[in-house]
């Protein structure tokens, strides 16, 4: 799958898009969250607190206990700032 | 008759005359017309700022736009909607962000505006850095945008 990340979760982890496989135990976005933060200290930081942090699978919004099978592209990013 | 919102993103001003006139125009059924515009403050907590940048989800940007529209639509009776919303390097006095809504009577423009912006705040996925007079850092999200957005939640 394809996963993006904006504003400082981006600049934290150092890029803005990658391709992962995480292991079939992964189900959950919350667990994505905590697979992708023991992938070292960049994503560590990024997601060092996991409640702040908001989802989105396929461009929708999601909250941390949505499935993540399936899902071709998912993005983690702060609050959001707009309007 | 099935209206059609007008949603564009893009890192180019606007005009709000033209977009008012664009969904006004030639027509005698519009009895009100609601536009909001949000610009650039020239500070931030008290501190000046040179600049905002926002960045933005492009596909996500449009997708929840969309869908907040269609929500308006179905929600208040609206003749004319449009939403532009600006990303990149906006300097203060600039505009950000527009919403003109269209209706026979005035509360369901006011109405859906509101709702439009309230979730707009909250939902839209856009971030501003700011340039300030100590550097550049991202704005905080502020919970009373939430709580804005949550008065409208159907109960």
């Amino acid at each position: 799958m394809r996963v993006k990340y904006f504003a400082w979760v981006r600049e934290r982890i150092g890029k803005a898009e990658e391709t992962l496989e995480p292991p079939a135990e992964v189900r959950t976005v919350d667990d994505l969250i905590g697979w992708l933060a023991a992938r070292g200290e960049t994503y560590a930081h990024a997601f060092e607190k996991p409640k702040v942090i908001r989802a989105a699978i396929d461009h929708a919004h999601v909250k941390p206990d949505a499935m993540i099978a399936g899902a071709r592209e998912i993005a983690f990013f702060p609050p959001m700032t707009g309007g | 008759m099935t209206v059609a919102a007008t949603i564009r993103i893009q890192d180019a001003d606007f005009d709000v005359a033209q977009e008012i006139a664009a969904l006004t125009k030639g027509r005698t059924d519009i009895g009100a017309v609601v536009s909001f515009t949000g610009i650039c403050r020239g500070s931030e907590k008290g501190e000046p700022i040179a600049a905002l940048t926002l960045e933005h989800y492009p596909e996500m940007a449009e997708a929840e736009i969309r869908r907040h529209a269609d929500e308006a639509l179905s929600r208040w009776p609206l003749q004319g909607l449009a939403v532009i919303h600006r990303f990149g390097r906006i300097a203060p006095g600039e505009n950000i962000v527009l919403v003109v809504t269209a209706s026979p009577h005035r509360r369901a423009a006011f109405e859906a505006a509101e709702f439009l912006m309230d979730y707009l705040k909250t939902n839209a996925p856009f971030w501003k850095r700011e340039e300030g007079v100590h550097g550049t850092g991202w704005i905080e999200a502020s919970d009373h945008d939430d709580a804005a957005a949550a008065r409208w939640t159907k109960s």
